[in-house]
């Protein structure tokens, strides 16, 4: 089944799928989960030579990955007229006569991704866009403060209507095993955000190994988690091909087990028109189709859009475009 | 169709088309249209030509000359006369041309891939980022070679003019294994391209000008088997041919007696091994590299997949859902899986193999399938051993698969084949996965991998997949022949039974299986005389004892998995032993050859020293391939071996050839000196008391001429080595082709037994299996 949505509507999970309601903690699966780094990597590095899309294909993945992308801001100097620059931009990512000529206006990103604090300047300045604010949560992006404090902050964002939480796990259940203690964390998490979406993200840069990252990932979807993501952005390692490829691939045996589609989002260093491409092919290639809509897959990035930007306006003048030409974000 | 609107494909997200561009290659396949051969630097006129097609699209891309024997006898005799002379210009010189090539490759490289494609049916994908890097690697390897040859391997020459008969799978690919290392070792090469696919080879000669390749160092000559067979009948030193099992064991018969060296690398059923521990996803992945990479036309093609039990149903699952992901179609479409099948002919022998079958259960891709020459990727589960498509390579996308339940059973499925080309181990456990290697036989083993190829490291096969070793310095010595000149060997005369004088005591030497004395099967004895002088009997072994000799060395087949160190201490205490029975031995020489026997115990004592150092000495390589992991050269036991021993220096020929062979973990069926064989029968004594494993060892005596025969053509041996001065080369390398075992043998020339020549003998005496380990964590 085609899972194609209206552009102009928003893109939440509970429009076409069932949300994940997680499931009993099952250490002998987690057990049982390999992960063979040589040969993840082999693959990764032919997906980008295996798929290539061109010319009118190209301009309408490009366009499809804008309205994948969560357009985030995450620095500490962050204002409320910042953060309004950022919605407006998500409201009109790309200037209106190119979208026009593209065949596709009123295109938008997926979400506003931001900080509790901005949360409410982003629900104001998005109201009636039908753009979701997502926050960031729970002690981003160490994940170390009180565990009665990240879930308070869950709550506040929520209440401030963020229809989407960024959590961050504690990495160190993971480096130590504790996978009762991630479950139990997560679960958590996962109550404290009602109604809103939760990604879970792992930082798998500093997770230490694949083989981690994949137990990581089964145990926050069997605690519930409606996306897995990757990373804050801020570890030394962000988003990588070899990462997603483990991810997505607990994604898939998570739905053959439970028949519960998960999100997934990689964050952190995918900057290149060319990436997104990329990072596309693999999901529709390992997941399939649903995975290339915004309720199943995001972008976590800030500077990707404007080199979508570029490509596009060379798809529709035969030109190399210049930054300056598109508005910023 | 009409063209789909941005917002059409923003909503369908297909990949559409994305085709690469092949104005270049018209370009220079409009210029030439008909070729002719490439004989002496330059085109021949067109003769007789055939059509070479795109298997795509059925189109015509050129026409090409049936090379008759005349054309070849010219490129021959061109390759004759500039082969001293390139010979001569020394690796350095040569190092330089090799490395022009290289680069040349990479600055055509485009326009290489897409020929390739074009003429083959494989992805563009592949041919540009698989075949045309790896033939730059092979040149630029061989340029290394090349400039190091002449200090590293001092003694050694070249073949002279080599023949490469080469297949339609990777056609330039294969041009580099054989041309590269012959060119790099100084010898000059006549090649033939495979019928379907001669254009690149034929690009590849017009370029090869521009790197300073003199005139005559390299020729094509097109063609059918015909063609090849001309080639292979030509005035050649070496042929090297890489293609089907059949056209190989012809191959061997027609070469058999003429001194030309053989390297062949064959068929295969490989095994492609999934432990349930295994990373699932990525065995899955690895597999569309095993048997769709280049639409299972691949003779390494991990083509017999074995699941362990408790996972199979869980992979086939994973692995069907992979495949209907697979993308079928125009090869020069950058985002597509599998390209088309080389010709309709093969095309129809895949379709003949699978509707033939009727076991198992059958999968075919879900995706689309063009119209024309393609085949959709197939998976056939529940089959068993004897289902004929375990057993027959496909040469097409069609992956076979059955289960197993334990490691051993594994290794058994596994080796339950007439081939032994390559495996795949997927196992995330390094102990089960390094216990495995040295068991599957096969000359390549990937671990955790699949269809791992570099230059460095050497590729070749086991039983019915041939013999030889591409790539490596194990790949060069191939292209080469010892320096030293040798004599012609004078056949040594059996001296007549005229029984002037009996012995004080009778004495009955008996045949020597599995440990113990045996009496020969047929009942016959012969005396041994010498000047009218009785000394002794020895049983006249038939291919009975043979065979019961062959079983004897199978059943002690442990002895390649005792340590070096083990085999050292027998073959010490052998020399101590003889040497304590020295004075008997050599009079015993001089009773059956009135010369002299002291100075030959004396270096049999000294060889069996120098085995034993060897035996834990002749160490593998870990080759630098360009990968985070490891490629090891390991080398191990050829299996069992039938030796027929040296007339001229009866005990201590006898000696340096089991020395080699034990000394490196085979079991031997040695046939002894038949004019003087009763240091054979005298020497099992030795090893009765010297702690040597029964069957490790086995002597039948006899007339080398009748035992040759059912030695050579016994397809439960491994190699077979002929030193015997009776005019036996022919016969055992044409019996030889039936399971094409290895061959060692003399064509009549001399060896000087003093000498050990012993890396000669351990390189005869051993396989390298190459096992590559990448790792990451």
């Amino acid at each position: 089944m085609q899972t194609t949505l209206d552009i102009s509507t928003h893109h939440l999970p509970q429009v076409t799928h069932a949300r994940n309601p997680g499931m009993g903690l099952d250490l002998d699966w987690v057990a049982s989960v390999h992960a063979n780094t040589s040969a993840i990597e082999r693959r990764a590095a032919t997906i980008g030579a295996r798929r290539s899309v061109k010319k009118d294909f190209q301009a309408a993945w490009l366009l499809k990955a804008i309205s994948l992308i969560d357009l985030t801001t995450l620095s500490g100097d962050d204002t409320a007229g910042r953060v309004k620059r950022l919605c407006a931009k998500a409201r009109q990512p790309v200037r209106a006569d190119m979208l026009q000529a593209l065949g596709l206006p009123g295109l938008k990103v997926g979400a506003v991704c931001v900080y509790h604090d901005m949360v409410a300047t982003a629900v104001e300045a998005l109201e009636g866009s039908g753009i979701p604010v997502a926050a960031v949560s729970t002690g981003f992006p160490a994940g170390l403060s009180p565990l009665h404090l990240r879930m308070q902050e869950i709550g506040e964002s929520v209440r401030a209507g963020a229809r989407e939480i960024d959590i961050v796990i504690s990495r160190r259940h993971v480096l130590t095993q504790n996978w009762q203690a991630l479950y139990d964390e997560m679960r958590e998490m996962r109550a404290a955000c009602g109604d809103a979406h939760v990604k879970a993200i792992l930082a798998t840069g500093e997770l230490g190994t694949l083989r981690n990252v994949a137990r990581a990932s089964l145990i926050c979807m069997m605690a519930g988690a409606d996306f897995i993501k990757t990373s804050t952005g801020k570890e030394s390692v962000n988003a990588t091909l070899p990462v997603t490829l483990t991810m997505v691939r607990a994604i898939r045996d998570y739905e053959d087990r439970t028949g519960i589609k998960v999100g997934y989002k990689p964050a952190g260093g995918i900057a290149k028109a060319k990436d997104a491409l990329t990072y596309m092919a693999l999901m529709k290639e390992e997941l399939g189709q649903p995975w290339l809509q915004p309720d199943l897959f995001r972008f976590g990035a800030s500077s990707l859009l404007g080199d979508i930007e570029r490509q596009l306006e060379h798809h529709l003048t035969g030109h190399y475009s210049a930054s300056n030409r598109h508005a910023m974000g | 169709m009409t063209k789909p609107t941005i917002r059409e494909i923003f909503d369908s997200m297909d990949y559409g088309t994305a085709p690469e561009g092949n104005a270049e290659v018209k370009a220079w396949l409009a210029k030439h249209q008909r070729f002719g051969h490439w004989i002496d630097g330059a085109f021949t006129a067109p003769g007789k030509t055939f059509a070479t097609r795109n298997p795509a699209t059925g189109d015509i891309l050129a026409e090409v000359t049936q090379g008759t024997s005349e054309d070849v006898a010219a490129a021959v005799a061109s390759a004759r006369k500039a082969q001293t002379k390139w010979a001569k210009s020394g690796g350095a010189a040569r190092a330089r041309v090799l490395y022009a090539l290289a680069r040349l490759v990479q600055k055509h490289a485009r326009l290489f891939a897409v020929l390739e494609t074009m003429d083959n049916g494989k992805p563009i994908r592949e041919a540009r980022d698989i075949d045309i890097p790896l033939v730059a690697r092979h040149f630029y390897y061989h340029a290394g070679l090349a400039q190091l040859m002449d200090t590293e391997l001092p003694g050694l020459e070249p073949q002279g003019v080599c023949a490469a008969v080469i297949p339609w799978n990777f056609p330039l690919l294969m041009l580099a294994w054989k041309v590269a290392p012959a060119l790099a070792a100084g010898n000059t090469v006549v090649l033939k391209p495979a019928e379907y696919t001669p254009l690149t080879a034929l690009l590849f000669a017009e370029i090869s000008k521009e790197a300073g390749l003199p005139k005559g160092a390299l020729n094509i000559v097109t063609g059918d088997g015909e063609t090849g067979a001309a080639l292979v009948a030509s005035d050649v030193d070496k042929v090297a041919f890489t293609g089907s099992t059949s056209v190989g064991r012809k191959i061997r018969q027609a070469t058999a007696g003429t001194g030309k060296a053989l390297t062949l690398e064959l068929g295969g059923k490989s095994p492609y091994i999934v432990f349930d521990d295994a990373d699932l996803d990525s065995a899955v992945e690895g597999l569309v590299d095993a048997i769709w990479f280049n639409g299972g036309q691949v003779c390494c093609a991990g083509s017999r997949l074995l699941v362990q039990e408790g996972v199979a149903d869980r992979f086939h699952a994973k692995l069907k859902r992979r495949m209907d992901a697979l993308r079928i179609g125009d090869p020069l479409d950058k985002s597509i899986d599998v390209g088309a099948i080389v010709d309709p002919v093969q095309l129809a022998t895949i379709k003949g193999l699978v509707e033939a079958n009727r076991a198992g259960e059958i999968h075919v891709a879900a995706c689309a399938l063009p119209e024309g020459c393609f085949y959709p990727p197939t998976l056939i589960t529940g089959l068993s051993t004897a289902d004929m498509l375990m057993q027959e390579e496909i040469f097409g996308p069609v992956l076979v698969s059955t289960t197993f339940r334990t490691p051993a059973e594994a290794v058994e499925i596994a080796n339950n084949t007439r081939y032994g080309l390559a495996a795949s181990i997927w196992t995330e456990n390094i102990n089960l996965a390094l216990d495995l290697a040295p068991k599957i036989k096969a000359g390549v083993i990937w671990v955790n991998a699949t269809n791992l190829f570099d230059a460095a490291a050497g590729f070749g096969g086991l039983r019915e997949s041939g013999f030889g070793r591409e790539g490596g310095w194990e790949g060069l010595r191939a292209y080469l022949k010892p320096g030293a000149k040798t004599k012609a060997l004078a056949p040594v005369a059996i001296p007549e039974a005229l029984v002037e004088e009996a012995p004080a005591m009778d004495r009955t030497a008996k045949l020597f299986i599995g440990g113990k004395q045996a009496r020969p099967d047929g009942g016959y004895s012969r005396a041994v005389t010498f000047k009218g002088k009785l000394l002794g009997h020895v049983g006249l072994g038939n291919r009975k004892d043979i065979r019961n000799a062959v079983e004897a060395a199978h059943a002690a087949k442990g002895w390649g998995r005792t340590t070096g160190h083990n085999r050292a201490q027998i073959l010490y205490y052998i020399a101590e032993n003889l040497s304590a029975r020295s004075t008997e031995f050599a009079q015993r020489i001089k009773d059956q050859t009135g010369k002299s026997g002291t100075d030959e115990v004396a270096a049999a004592v000294d060889r069996l020293f120098t085995y034993a150092a060897w035996a834990d000495k002749y160490e593998g390589a870990v080759k630098p391939v360009p990968m985070r992991g490891l490629a090891v050269a390991v080398n191990e036991p050829v299996g069992v071996i039938g030796a027929l021993c040296p007339d001229e220096a009866p005990l201590l020929g006898l000696v340096s050839v089991m020395g080699a062979g034990i000394a490196m973990g085979n079991t031997m069926v040695l046939v002894p000196s038949e004019a003087a064989p009763l240091s054979a029968t005298d020497f099992y004594q030795v090893l009765e008391t010297s702690d040597l494993p029964a069957g490790v060892v086995n002597i039948v005596t006899g007339s080398a001429q009748e035992l040759a025969k059912p030695l050579a053509g016994h397809l439960d041996v491994d190699a077979v080595w002929s030193f015997s001065s009776q005019p036996l080369s022919t016969l055992i390398e044409k019996e030889a082709a039936g399971n094409l075992k290895r061959t060692w043998v003399n064509h009549g020339r001399a060896r000087d037994w003093t000498r050990a020549d012993a890396r000669e003998f351990l390189a005869q005496a051993t396989e390298v299996k190459t096992i590559w380990v990448p790792y990451g964590e």
